[in-house]
C-alpha cells in the first residue's frame, strides 16, 4: 500500500476534474470481506470508478470532422441527442440519449462523409450503482468506406429498461440486441422477434447482470472446503 | 414474459390445436398415423439439428419445407453456452485467457491475442509488448488459421460427402496440431498468450519444427484442391449454392470469407493492422461469385497465404524477451519441464525463494491478486479465420475483467442462414452452412 500525503484519512480518491462525474461503481476494503475485525487495515480502502471524462477539442484525426459532420447533419438534436463525446485509448465514443438512437444511428449509416456501414453487435454492461443509468449497450460501429471506427453508447434506467432497436437500420444487428436482451433485460423497443437467444426460453432472470450470482456449488478438497467462486474471498 | 404457458393436451395421434391449425408432432416412422387427415401437409416443418452431423456442430435448423425445397429457414442456437463471459467476470486478467481460449474451439489462439489486445490496450502497454512475443502471435496464428481452415473443408466436405476430404483435412490439421502441442504444450485450450505477452517462449527445436511443417504442407496442402477443386460432383454441390451478394453481407454484418467471396477484400490484418501485420507480404484472396464454391477456394488460398506469413515469421524471430518488462505486469511465468511433467522452473523457484524478496512478492502478489487494469472501455478486433473477432473489454479498475463481450464472427454470421438457403434445397442448407464455417462453441460462448 502507497502512502498518499494528499489522502491522509484514506478518503476516495478522487482525480482532478473527476469530481463532477457520475460514479460507475465504488467500494471498500481490499478482501470482500466484512462482519469480521479488520486487522490489516485494508478495510478502510475505498476505491470509485468514475465515467471517462468528456473529450476536449480538439479530438484529434478524423474525430473532430466526424462528430462536426454529425452535429451538422442533426442540427439542434445534436445537443440533446449526443450527450457526451469520450475519446478513450485513441477510439472515439458518442454517448447517445436514447431518444435520438434511431436519428443518430440513421445519419451514421447515410451521410456519406460518415458511412458507417456497418454496426458489429450491441454489448451490454451492467453498472449498478449509476443512478438512472444502470444499463449501458455499446454498439462498435465501423466504416468500411473510410476504414473508421467509433462506438456509441447509450444507457437507460433499471426501472425502464428499453432502447430502441436499430435492426431496421442494421439488420445484422438481429442477434446481438437478442443477446443483449437475453443477459441483461434490456428491451428494444421495435426489434421483430426480441426472444431469448442463448438461455432456455423459460428461463427467470438475466445472468449476466451485476445481481445475477454466477452460482456453484462448494467443493470439499482433502478435507477443506472450497466456496463456488462468487463467494470466496476476493480482491477489490 | 410472466404469462404461463399452457400447452394443449396431444390427442392419439399426437395432434393438438393452435390458432394457426391443427398441428402433429411427427418423429419418424408414423407419418401413416395422420396420412389420412384432411388438410395434412399444409405447412411442414423440420428440425435438423441439433444433434445431426451435417449441422457443422449443435446448431438446430427450423426448415419449413415444400417437398424438397426449403420455403423458410431459421437457426436456433444456445446449446453450447458456457457462461464463458459472466465466468471471466470472477477470474483474475490472466485467468481470462484461460476461458476465452475455449470459445472458438477451433481459433483458440485468435481468441487470446484478442482479448491480450484488449487488455494491453486498456494497460497502455501495447507498444512495450516485446517483438519476439508480437512475431511468436503472428506465427501461431496463421498456424491455427490453417488449421481452422482445414477443419473447415474436412468437415464441410463430410457433409456434402466428400469423406476422402475429411480424412485428409483432420491429418494435415493433426501435423499443424503437433506443432501447437510442442509450442504451447496443448493442442486446444492453449491459453499461451497472456496479457504482456506469451507464458512462455518458444522451447528448443520448435523453430525447425515449424519450418519442417511448412514444408510439409506446401507439399500436402495440394492433395487437398487437386481432389475437389475441379470435381464436378463437388463443383455441382457448391457453385452457386448459399449465394450471398456484396448488399446482403453488408446489411448482415457478414466479414470473413463469406464478405471476401463477394469479391471486397476487407481483411483486417491489411486494412487496420495489429501485431506487425503491416510488415508482413501477404494478399487478401477473393473471389467474385458470392457462393460456397468461392468460400471453399478463398479458404484454400488463405492456407496458402498463411504459409507464407508463417515463414517471414520464421524470418523475423530474433533472440529476446517474450513478456513486458514491467514487474508489475508480467506474469512469473518461468516454466521447466520436470520429473512430474511441466511446473516453475527450479531457477525461478530458487530465485525467488533464495535470493530475491521482491520477486517472491511479485510472483505471489501477481498469483493470487493478479495485477490492476486503469477503468475504461476499449473495443479491439482482429482478423479470425471466420471474420471479424471483436472484443468488448471494459475495466472498473480492479484486478478481475468487469464485463467482456466477444463478438464472435460465427454467432454474427449463422444470421445469413436464411438469406442463404431459403428458395434452395434441404441439401443446400447443409452446404451453405457449411461455407459460413460456424464454430458453435464460439457462437453460444
Amino acid at each position: 500500500m502507497t502512502d498518499n500525503p494528499d489522502n491522509p484519512g484514506g478518503d476516495a480518491v478522487v482525480p482532478a476534474g473527476t469530481e463532477t462525474l457520475e460514479v460507475l461503481s465504488s467500494g471498500q476494503g481490499a478482501f470482500g470481506v466484512s462482519g469480521t475485525p479488520d486487522v490489516s487495515g485494508y478495510g478502510g480502502l475505498a476505491r470509485t470508478t468514475h465515467a471517462a471524462p468528456p473529450a476536449t477539442r480538439p479530438y484529434g484525426g478524423w474525430f473532430d470532422a466526424a462528430v462536426d459532420t454529425l452535429a451538422e447533419t442533426l442540427g439542434t438534436d445534436f445537443g440533446p441527442a449526443v450527450s457526451k463525446v469520450v475519446v478513450e485509448h485513441g477510439q472515439l465514443r458518442l454517448e447517445v440519449a436514447r431518444e435520438h438512437l434511431i436519428n443518430v444511428m440513421q445519419v451514421l449509416r447515410d451521410n456519406p462523409d460518415l458511412r458507417f456501414e456497418m454496426c458489429m453487435g450491441a454489448s451490454g454492461v451492467h453498472w449498478p450503482q449509476d443512478a438512472g443509468r444502470e444499463l449501458h449497450v455499446h454498439y462498435p460501429m465501423l466504416s468500411m468506406t473510410h476504414n473508421r471506427r467509433l462506438s456509441v453508447e447509450v444507457t437507460c434506467p433499471d426501472e425502464d429498461p428499453h432502447i430502441p432497436s436499430i435492426v431496421g437500420i442494421y439488420p445484422g444487428n438481429d442477434w446481438h440486441e437478442r443477446e443483449t436482451f437475453d443477459f441483461f433485460g434490456v428491451i428494444f423497443d421495435g426489434h421483430p422477434g426480441l426472444t431469448r437467444i442463448e438461455m432456455p426460453d423459460d428461463w427467470v432472470g438475466h445472468p449476466q447482470r451485476k445481481d445475477y450470482p454466477l452460482g456453484g456449488i462448494p467443493v470439499e478438497y482433502k478435507g477443506a472446503t472450497i466456496p463456488p467462486p462468487d463467494d470466496r474471498r476476493e480482491y477489490k | 414474459m410472466s404469462e404461463e404457458v399452457i400447452y394443449e393436451t396431444a390427442d392419439e395421434a399426437g395432434a393438438y390445436d393452435t390458432t394457426e391449425g391443427k398441428v402433429y408432432n411427427l418423429s419418424g416412422g408414423d407419418w401413416d398415423e395422420v396420412e389420412g387427415d384432411e388438410g395434412i401437409a399444409q405447412r411442414v416443418v423440420v428440425n435438423m439439428g441439433p444433434q445431426h452431423p451435417s449441422t457443422h456442430g449443435v446448431l438446430r435448423l427450423i426448415l419449413e419445407l415444400d417437398g424438397e425445397n426449403v420455403t423458410q429457414a431459421r437457426s436456433g442456437i444456445g446449446y453450447l453456452h458456457t457462461g464463458i463471459e459472466k465466468n471471466m467476470e470472477f477470474r483474475t486478467w490472466t485467468q481470462g485467457v484461460t476461458y476465452v481460449t475455449r470459445m472458438d474451439y477451433l481459433a483458440p489462439i485468435f481468441n487470446e491475442t484478442a482479448y491480450c489486445l484488449g487488455v494491453e490496450k486498456l494497460l497502455g502497454i501495447t507498444d512495450q509488448i516485446p517483438d519476439r512475443a508480437t512475431v511468436i502471435r503472428v506465427m501461431l496464428m496463421e498456424l491455427n488459421r490453417i488449421s481452422s481452415h482445414l477443419v473447415c473443408l474436412a468437415t464441410g466436405g463430410m457433409e456434402l460427402g466428400a469423406l476422402t476430404a475429411m480424412t485428409f483435412g483432420f491429418r494435415e490439421r493433426e501435423y499443424v496440431l503437433d506443432v501447437l502441442e510442442t509450442v504451447t504444450g496443448l493442442r486446444m485450450n492453449h491459453a499461451f498468450i497472456r496479457p504482456g505477452g506469451l507464458a512462455q517462449d518458444l522451447p528448443d527445436g520448435a523453430e525447425q519444427q515449424v519450418a519442417d511443417l511448412v514444408k510439409y504442407l506446401r507439399k500436402r496442402l495440394p492433395d487437398t484442391s487437386n481432389l475437389l477443386v475441379d470435381n464436378s460432383i463437388w463443383v455441382a454441390r457448391t457453385e452457386g449454392v448459399g449465394y450471398l451478394d456484396l448488399t446482403g453481407c453488408i446489411a448482415l454484418g457478414m466479414t470473413g470469407p463469406v464478405l471476401r467471396s463477394t469479391g471486397y477484400p476487407w481483411d483486417l490484418r491489411k486494412m487496420a493492422p495489429y501485431c506487425g501485420y503491416e510488415d508482413y507480404e501477404f494478399e487478401v484472396v477473393t473471389q467474385t461469385s458470392c457462393d460456397a464454391y468461392g468460400r471453399f477456394l478463398i479458404r484454400l488460398g488463405e492456407m496458402q497465404q498463411s504459409l507464407n506469413i508463417v515463414e517471414q515469421c520464421l524470418d523475423k524471430l530474433r533472440p529476446g524477451p517474450v513478456m513486458v518488462e514491467d514487474k508489475k505486469i508480467a506474469w512469473p511465468a518461468q516454466l521447466a519441464i520436470g520429473s512430474d511433467g511441466m511446473g516453475n522452473s527450479l531457477e525461478h523457484i530458487r530465485h525467488i525463494m533464495g535470493q530475491s524478496m521482491e520477486a517472491l512478492i511479485h510472483h505471489f502478489k501477481l498469483v493470487t491478486e493478479g495485477f490492476r487494469v486503469p477503468a475504461g472501455q476499449a473495443y479491439v478486433s482482429i482478423e479470425a479465420p471466420r471474420g471479424e473477432l471483436g472484443v468488448h473489454i471494459v475495466s472498473d479498475g480492479g484486478t478481475r475483467p468487469y464485463r467482456v463481450h466477444f463478438r464472435d464472427p460465427s454467432f454474427n454470421n449463422l444470421q445469413a442462414v436464411p438469406a442463404m438457403s431459403e428458395g434452395g434445397q434441404v441439401a443446400d442448407v447443409v452446404a451453405a452452412v457449411a461455407s459460413i464455417d460456424p464454430v458453435m462453441g464460439g457462437v453460444d460462448r
